[in-house]
């Protein structure tokens, strides 16, 4: 009984400290479009590397930029990557691996060993050969991350919907005298979504990484576009001077990544107790 | 004739190359009829119920003849076999534990045919549905309709699959264990629907079963099945009371005797059913045949007919029910 009370009290932590959290990114970035307490790219020498004051929260960095309206600003970048990334992956992913399960035979097999092929490259490595062949820029830098994303969701996709696809419903659907289209929407997507939701919400965490490590290399958001990446990299030339300059993007970064994970783990206990079972 | 099936045969594909799962299936069901089909696991009764509905595995390669009203389904185009399933040939299944969408509302998983094949709007589909449901005898069957799979019992939800199965009239509705998994009154009860449904629509039943009192109550023909051979068929009486294969006698000797002296073992057929690399040249039973000769081993059985419509696949048909 006890161990049964502590592990539900967990999983509702998780859920609600990752919402939590992950609420607070969205917030911070609805709020930076209507209101930042400086511009976020003014520059203000004679204040530079000031300390956190009631003028300036968090202070300003080498160039003396408010580091409370960067942080505010460089959300956006975060969430929008974070957000067309996974959707790229989700529209080709679910479309690759429901083409996949249910035509079966060679061309499972073929779109399977394609996303080996494309699982065999480290994405970040690949995501900084992609932006250093086509420019560095938010746009390309989305583009090579969502294109990793394709085989995650393609391979989870499959692999749910034969499952579902096993079940004696999805037969008897087709005993009923349904078409292949209308069992994919009807029947399996809805029984798949909750591993796909979960999946995606692991996945935006790391395109928020991914994308502060290539704004920190300088091949993501270009200046004076606001990211907590390139601020990451700017404060590395003060840290002896400044070191909290790269402890509050690092710990906006650390809290993102942390809150949708937790948002991750809390869901995927909430949608499907069975995996809960088995760990 | 309704159905006829001739030859039919089903290779299976696997790593080991094609297997023969199911061979030379002839016979034939007339409208409104009742036929039971019997053996044990894996001994193509689910195989052959399926590809009667075209649903066989992707790895599976039918072949053979099966004329349904008619129109020959081996080989029908997809799209032609989308319009017959559910319309004029449904199928019951064996979970209904499983067998129904988990997230969607009982009410329209029964209404999916009518509106697949009938045109109906979702709302009347759904009231007609409503009415399908009171038809086999559910209790409140508007709850029911609205509710999910979860909220009912096995046995309402072999009711529903029921309902979901005759919802266009169909002139076959073809049953696979359709009551093994649920407890024995609520088994009595769903045949005795389906036995009921027959009577007022005059549709034809294929009742695929493991179960000899099964069959014998509900069926009028039965055709006994061993490792893919259609070994005995017949009018259903006749068949038990008289069996003219030495497997469906060895099938009937291991059921247990009301009234058998207590302490009695019960009969059992030695050994298991073979794999299907193994079948060799001979009889498919001759390893745990009773009566098994040299010739069995190794020239496969005869068909040997008793008059119009009885049949038995054994080099020693014609010694039954004397040596015995």
């Amino acid at each position: 009984m006890s161990a049964r009370g502590s592990s539900q009290s967990r999983v509702s932590f998780s859920l609600w400290a990752g919402a939590i959290l992950s609420l607070m990114l969205l917030l911070a970035a609805g709020v930076s479009f209507v209101w930042t307490p400086y511009p976020p790219a003014a520059i203000d020498i004679p204040h530079k590397l000031a300390s956190p004051s009631l003028a300036h929260w968090f202070g300003t960095d080498n160039l003396g930029r408010d580091v409370a309206s960067q942080l505010l600003a460089g959300s956006r970048i975060s969430i929008l990557v974070g957000l067309v990334a996974v959707g790229i992956g989700l529209m080709f992913g679910i479309a690759l691996g429901l083409v996949a399960s249910f035509s079966g035979g060679w061309i499972e097999d073929a779109v399977m060993r394609l996303s080996d092929f494309v699982f065999a490259f480290p994405a970040l490595l690949s995501a900084i050969m992609l932006t250093s062949t086509y420019g560095p820029g938010v746009i390309n830098a989305i583009v090579a991350i969502g294109v990793f994303y394709v085989p995650i969701i393609a391979k989870v996709t499959r692999a749910t919907a034969n499952g579902v696809l096993a079940r004696e419903y999805a037969l008897a659907a087709r005993a009923a005298g349904r078409g292949p289209l209308s069992i994919a929407f009807d029947h399996v997507l809805p029984n798949i979504a909750p591993a796909l939701i979960v999946q995606a919400t692991i996945q935006f965490a790391g395109a928020i990484l991914s994308e502060a490590a290539l704004s920190y290399l300088g091949l993501g958001a270009q200046p004076p576009q606001a990211s907590w990446g390139r601020m990451l990299a700017e404060a590395q030339n003060v840290l002896y001077n400044a070191p909290s300059l790269a402890i509050y993007p690092g710990g906006a970064i650390a809290l993102s990544v942390l809150g949708l994970n937790l948002l991750g783990d809390g869901l995927r206990d909430a949608l499907d107790p069975k995996l809960k079972a088995r760990s | 004739m309704l159905l006829e099936v001739s030859n039919l045969a089903i290779d299976l594909a696997g790593p080991a190359g094609a297997q023969r799962i199911v061979s030379g299936g002839t016979f034939a069901l007339d409208e409104g009829e009742s036929l039971g089909v019997v053996g044990e696991s894996g001994s193509g009764k689910t195989m052959t119920a399926l590809a009667l509905m075209g649903l066989t595995p992707e790895n599976a390669h039918v072949s053979g003849s099966i004329r349904f009203e008619g129109r020959e389904l081996v080989g029908l185009r997809e799209e032609a076999m989308l319009a017959l399933r559910g319309d004029r040939i449904a199928m019951i299944f064996q979970e209904p534990m499983t067998a129904l969408n988990p997230l969607h509302r009982v009410g329209a998983q029964v209404a999916e045919p009518l509106v697949l094949h009938r045109g109906m709007t979702k709302e009347a589909a759904f009231n007609r549905a409503v009415q399908l449901l009171d038809h086999v005898r559910l209790a409140d069957p508007e709850r029911a309709a609205r509710a999910y799979p979860f909220a009912l019992s096995g046995g309402e939800r072999q009711r529903a699959m029921i309902a979901m199965a005759i919802g266009c009239s169909p002139h076959l509705v073809i049953a696979d264990e359709p009551t093994t998994a649920l407890d024995v009154t609520v088994q009595a009860r769903i045949l005795a629907l389906i036995d009921g449904l027959r009577a007022e629509s005059g549709m034809a039943l294929m009742l695929v079963s493991h179960d000899l009192a099964v069959v014998a109550g509900h069926c009028d023909r039965v055709i006994v099945m061993y490792a893919g051979v259609i070994m005995e068929s017949g009018p259903v009486e006749a068949v038990l009371k008289e069996p003219k294969n030495p497997y469906t006698r060895a099938l009937l000797e291991a059921r247990p005797q009301p009234g058998a002296s207590r302490g009695r073992r019960l009969k059992t057929i030695p050994g298991s059913p073979p794999i299907h690399h193994e079948i060799g040249a001979g009889c498919p039973f001759a390893g745990r045949c009773e009566l098994t000769i040299d010739i069995c081993r190794n020239t496969p059985p005869p068909e040997v007919r008793f008059g119009a419509d009885r049949l038995s696949r054994c080099h020693r048909a014609r010694e039954m029910g004397r040596s015995a």
